[in-house]
């Protein structure tokens, strides 16, 4: 019921609700979990869209944004977040700090922690450095990348702007594109849309779809041509040019011919079919420029549901005293 | 509870007699029903379909961080401007009064009405905070030990009010 005290007797009853501190892996969550922070975000896009885009819930509380590599979207959207929930929020970034000095991963998390800081956001190049940081801290962690492990909030924002598109996520047909073999967007949109239960399809180029993938329970294909038309969404992952130009496929412009969302390619798709790229995009490689612009793209929707996503994270982490 | 429910509104009306200018918020989530139920009521009785929005207060709450567990947020939704509105906040249980102390700083995140007023099916006493409804279904005296809970039919199946 609405009245307080009541309220926390009933919550109570009904189920267990949220009780991590840090939120490393999609992997780690259950199926309710995932649910709890999608339906949160659903309560909190409406912040967004208000004249004052801003509520109390984390006023008092210090949220730190570590970043071990560059990054102006996923940082902006967490700064973003923490300050529509009236958090305090500091960035650090590697380059001008002391990491760059020769400190130690864990020495500059207990510095930053020592400031009493709740929950510390963080991006680094190492898969596994967020469960790490989060064994030496009681801060709370969140995983804004790590290495090619996960990156969970783009899993839980691709999955938010699939089921706001597609009223479920249950027997839904997702097809990831491209390097999944660098991908930690690839690796949490797998482990979330399983357990949520759609239906996962990965195709590439062989040489960036890593050995055994169908033990995740996905399907695996090398001819985008031939699965396109039974897909709902297709998910197309940036092609990391700085770290493989040249060594997985002939070139960008092949790699463009086979497996780029062109126009004419897009022909072959259902015609409510929706194109998802986490950002930021290599126009004419991965996605031409009409497909990324056209009616069937969400890709900004996206990046409007990654606010929300954000702030339902960071809420649920943050908000109870440790 | 239909009967309380039908005075309230004829109360509501009774002493407003700006009917345009008025507009009803319920707080989630006993209150969304009774404001759903108040304004098929005022409906009946003016023939006016009043804006109706529903409010979640636990981002405002003043004690997120002492709860036990997360509050589950539930949707806010008030998809009319509420400036220079009467806004009349509906609940269904008015006990402490931190509830509305939320709801209020809640809703000035959204405008300034000209005016708010509170309506609430059961006020139960005990207020910690300076908080009155303007209009109440029925006053009932419990002790802070005991509980109470309102049913809707639309929620649990039948209208009833439990003391215990």
């Amino acid at each position: 019921m609405t009245e307080i005290r009541s309220q926390k007797s009933e919550d109570r009853e009904k189920k267990k609700g949220w009780v991590r501190k840090d939120l490393l892996s999609i992997e780690e969550l259950s199926k309710e979990e995932i649910e709890l922070v999608l339906n949160t975000a659903d309560s909190f896009k409406e912040v967004s869209a208000r004249d004052v885009k801003k509520v109390p819930a984390l006023r008092g509380k210090t949220i730190a944004n570590l970043f071990f590599e560059s990054s102006t979207r996923t940082r902006t959207s967490f700064e973003i977040a923490a300050k529509r929930l009236s958090a305090d929020i500091i960035n650090f970034s590697s380059s001008g700090s002391s990491a760059s000095k020769g400190e130690s991963l864990k020495d500059t998390a207990k510095n930053i922690e020592a400031m009493h800081v709740d929950t510390i956001v963080m991006r680094h190049p190492s898969s596994g450095s967020a469960e790490y940081l989060s064994k030496c801290v009681k801060a709370g962690v969140v995983n804004a990348g790590d290495g090619i492990h996960e990156h969970p909030t783009q899993g839980l924002l691709d999955l938010f702007t699939i089921r706001e598109r597609k009223k479920t996520l249950e027997g839904v047909r997702v097809c990831l594109v491209g390097d999944i073999l660098h991908s930690r967007v690839a690796r949490s949109n797998i482990w979330g849309l399983k357990k949520m239960g759609a239906r996962v399809t990965v195709c590439g180029p062989p040489t960036l779809i890593p050995a055994k993938i169908e033990e995740l329970g996905v399907e695996v294909s090398y001819d985008l041509d031939k699965i396109i038309q039974e897909q709902d969404v297709l998910n197309i992952l940036r092609i990391q040019l700085e770290r493989q130009r040249g060594a997985f496929f002939p070139s960008i412009r092949e790699y463009a011919a086979e497996y780029g969302i062109s126009k004419e390619r897009l022909r072959k798709a259902k015609p409510d079919v929706i194109i998802m790229h986490p950002g930021p995009i290599n126009r004419g490689v991965e996605l031409s420029s009409e497909v990324a612009d056209g009616a069937h793209s969400v890709i900004l929707d996206q990046v409007t549901n990654g606010v929300a996503i954000r702030m339902a994270v960071l809420f649920l982490t943050t908000a109870m005293d440790k | 509870m239909e009967r309380a429910v039908v005075r309230m509104a004829h109360e509501i009306l009774e002493q407003n007699k700006e009917i345009p200018d008025l507009a009803l918020v319920g707080i989630q989530r006993g209150g969304v029903i009774l404001a759903n139920r108040l304004w098929k009521a005022i409906e009946a009785i003016s023939k006016t379909k009043l804006p109706l929005g529903t409010l979640d207060i636990n981002l405002y709450r003043d004690d997120l961080t002492r709860v036990a567990e997360q509050p589950v947020i539930r949707k806010t939704d008030i998809h009319f401007p509420i400036d220079n509105k009467i806004v009349i906040l509906v609940d269904d249980v008015l006990y402490t009064g931190r509830t509305i102390r939320s709801a209020l700083d809640a809703l000035i995140d959204f405008g300034r009405p000209k005016r708010m007023e509170l309506a609430v099916l059961v006020d139960r006493g005990h207020r910690e905070l300076p908080i009155r409804a303007d209009f109440v279904g029925k006053n009932i005296p419990t002790s802070e030990k005991e509980l109470v809970h309102v049913r809707f039919t639309e929620s649990d199946g039948k209208d009833e009010v439990i003391v215990k």
